[in-house]
């Protein structure tokens, strides 16, 4: 392996390391704080997806624009789910047994998958990248990098940073660590606890649809995108630390790197790589890397 | 709340009903009721897991395709091998997977045991998936079926039939038996409070792994016979697809009862026959999962206690109790 290859290597574990952990963050912070196992969030990876696919002709209709308002358009249907979601399916399974919520959200899997069958269809879509990023840069002398990987990786970044500083910065953040932290207490000091959880979920699901929306030129709108998705993710979160934004983000980094530095050196073992290190960063550490609280 | 008669009265009833069915049913009707009582075994099998232990696994395909892998794996090329060594045989294959997994995952606890478990399924899978050793995504057919001396031959639907439903009724007995013993109580202590059983003297760790092993053999014994029911193996067998779903049997039937189980099995695998059957659906048939999807999510809003617990909610209702009350009685399964 040279260098250039090497390098457009380590580029792609970066860009995938860091859509999923955009996708694992939503996943994590609704499990921590919550306590809510939420299956169905692959579904939103794909409902992202699909939506920068099914969404764009009608938003060029309507506002003329292209791949960034259809974004911001997606960006806000996001949120909208994710709050009238909460609202009707989840705000009553706090009390349930945690298998009561695997249950329903596997409903949920399956309702949504159908609604996309019956919506868009079932057929494997692709989807343009913007003209602007369309491009490629030269890496080397033969190689070349697509623009628009580089920017799903800023993008992430840019997101992983905000998120970091709201944690860290703002009220909202501080409510939301110490919600992952110690439910009751937070409950008792006065704290809104149904409004935290209705934006921490609206948060999660944009985030996941967001992921979805951004990935959709590179992996191409697929039935079942969100499965593959959601056991990686749940990996993602394990090895990281259950409700550890810190831990998701190192271990989204590992395993973009681990599958796919696999694929290229390994590719007879790729798909069970990500599983044995799981397995081996679980029995050195039974709580996973990072575990909050 | 049901006592034990009325629940004795149930399950023998189901067995008998299970008897009489191919008598009334075509071969269609025998075949599915086949394939549902396999499924059966292998809820039971994740029962004594989920609902009588409190260890969720999410790995158990792995158990039930190593079974069904190893039915046709040792299976000679032409003729049948007999039945008295290929099934102990792939029982214990299963189970000796289980005891591999068991030992190691069982370090952990709660979700990161659901996922450590799913690592260890993942693994068996991509072995079978990646490698030629058991006909890589093709999957492998099984030719000559088992058969004993003559006086069994599974490859008789009927045949296979009561089979399946002697070794149902084994399990179930078995299971039951198992509950009530010593090793029972000491797996649903575990359930309530590890903590205190571990101060009341019990090593834990060996116990959860007895009934982790003994979990596994029976999911491989659901598996053999599954493969020697469809003559066919694939990976898919071992996907955590089938582990998802052998979950939501056992909650949507009711964890905790042995008959929940049972009755999760039928109803999920019936539902899935009706939401996919054309006669009532018309084309809207190829969207079964949408009616299965919400009435999934319909049992979760209604059954808080799976399906076992109708009988108790309805008579609650008949009888005017309070919701409180209702919550105070289920908490004492």
């Amino acid at each position: 392996m040279d260098f250039a290859t090497f390098l457009i290597q380590c580029l792609n574990s970066l860009q995938y390391g860091l859509l999923l952990f955009l996708v694992a963050s939503g996943l994590t912070l609704i499990f921590g704080i919550m306590g809510v196992i939420n299956l169905a969030h692959g579904s939103f990876y794909m409902i992202g997806a699909y939506m920068a696919y099914a969404l764009a002709p009608f938003v060029a209709a309507t506002f003329g624009g292209g791949f960034f308002s259809t974004l911001a358009v997606g960006l806000v249907l996001a949120v909208l789910l994710g709050y009238v979601l909460e609202w009707v399916f989840f705000s009553y399974l706090y009390e349930r047994e945690h298998l009561q919520q695997v249950l329903m959200t596997y409903g949920l899997i399956l309702v949504f998958e159908e609604l996309r069958s019956l919506l868009v269809g079932d057929d494997v879509h692709g989807v343009k990248a913007p003209d602007i990023l369309a491009g490629t840069l030269p890496l080397g002398e033969l190689m070349t990098y697509p623009v628009y990987r580089l920017f799903i990786s800023g993008v992430c970044l840019l997101l992983a940073l905000g998120m970091y500083l709201v944690f860290t910065r703002t009220r909202l953040g501080m409510m939301i660590r110490a919600g992952s932290t110690n439910r009751e207490m937070v409950q008792s000091l006065g704290v809104d606890i149904s409004f935290l959880y209705r934006v921490v979920f609206a948060a999660g699901v944009a985030i996941a649809v967001f992921a979805g929306m951004v990935a959709a030129p590179v992996s191409s709108v697929y039935p079942g995108m969100g499965n593959t998705v959601l056991i990686i993710c749940f990996v993602v979160v394990v090895i990281g630390g259950i409700g550890s934004i810190r831990g998701a983000l190192v271990a989204a980094l590992l395993i973009g790197f681990v599958d796919t530095f696999g694929k290229v050196l390994l590719p007879s073992a790729a798909g069970v790589l990500v599983y044995v290190m799981m397995a081996l960063i679980l029995l050195w550490k039974p709580d996973g890397l990072f575990k909050a609280g | 709340m049901n006592t034990d008669k009325s629940k004795f009265i149930f399950v023998i009833a189901c067995f008998a009903a299970l008897a009489a069915w191919p008598f009334m049913a075509g071969a269609y009707g025998v075949d599915l009721v086949t394939k549902i009582m396999i499924y059966a075994i292998f809820a039971l099998s994740l029962e004594l897991l989920v609902g009588t232990t409190g260890l969720v696994c999410f790995g158990q395909a792995a158990f039930f395709g190593i079974g069904a892998y190893g039915a046709v794996l040792l299976s000679p090329e032409s003729g049948s091998a007999s039945l008295l060594w290929l099934l102990p045989a792939c029982i214990l294959l299963a189970a000796l997977y289980a005891l591999a997994v068991g030992a190691l995952s069982l370090r952990t606890k709660g979700v990161y045991f659901i996922m450590v478990t799913l690592a260890f399924a993942q693994m068996a899978y991509y072995v079978v998936h990646d490698t030629p050793l058991g006909g890589g995504t093709d999957g492998i057919y099984l030719y000559g079926k088992p058969s004993f001396a003559g006086l069994i031959d599974l490859s008789q639907g009927l045949q296979l039939y009561f089979f399946t439903w002697l070794c149902l009724l084994a399990t179930f007995v078995k299971l039951a038996v198992l509950l009530k013993s010593r090793f029972g109580r000491a797996l649903a202590g575990i359930r309530v409070n590890e903590q205190r059983m571990r101060a009341t003297g019990f090593s834990t760790y060996p116990y959860k792994l007895a009934a982790f092993t003994v979990s596994g053999g029976i999911a491989g014994l659901a598996g053999f016979l599954f493969a020697v029911k469809d003559g066919y193996v694939n990976p898919e067998l071992l996907s955590w697809h089938l582990s998802g779903a052998v979950l939501i049997m056992i909650i949507l039937g009711g964890l905790g009862h042995l008959r929940g189980a049972l009755i999760g099995a039928f109803a999920f695998a019936l539902l899935q026959e009706f939401f996919k059957s054309e006669s009532i659906f018309g084309n809207f048939a190829r969207h079964w999962h949408l009616g299965l999807g919400i009435t999934i999510i319909l049992s979760v809003a209604l059954l808080p206690k799976g399906l076992v617990g109708l009988p108790a909610q309805w008579r609650d209702r008949l009888l005017g109790r309070s919701a409180r009350a209702r919550g105070a009685v289920g908490e004492s399964r």
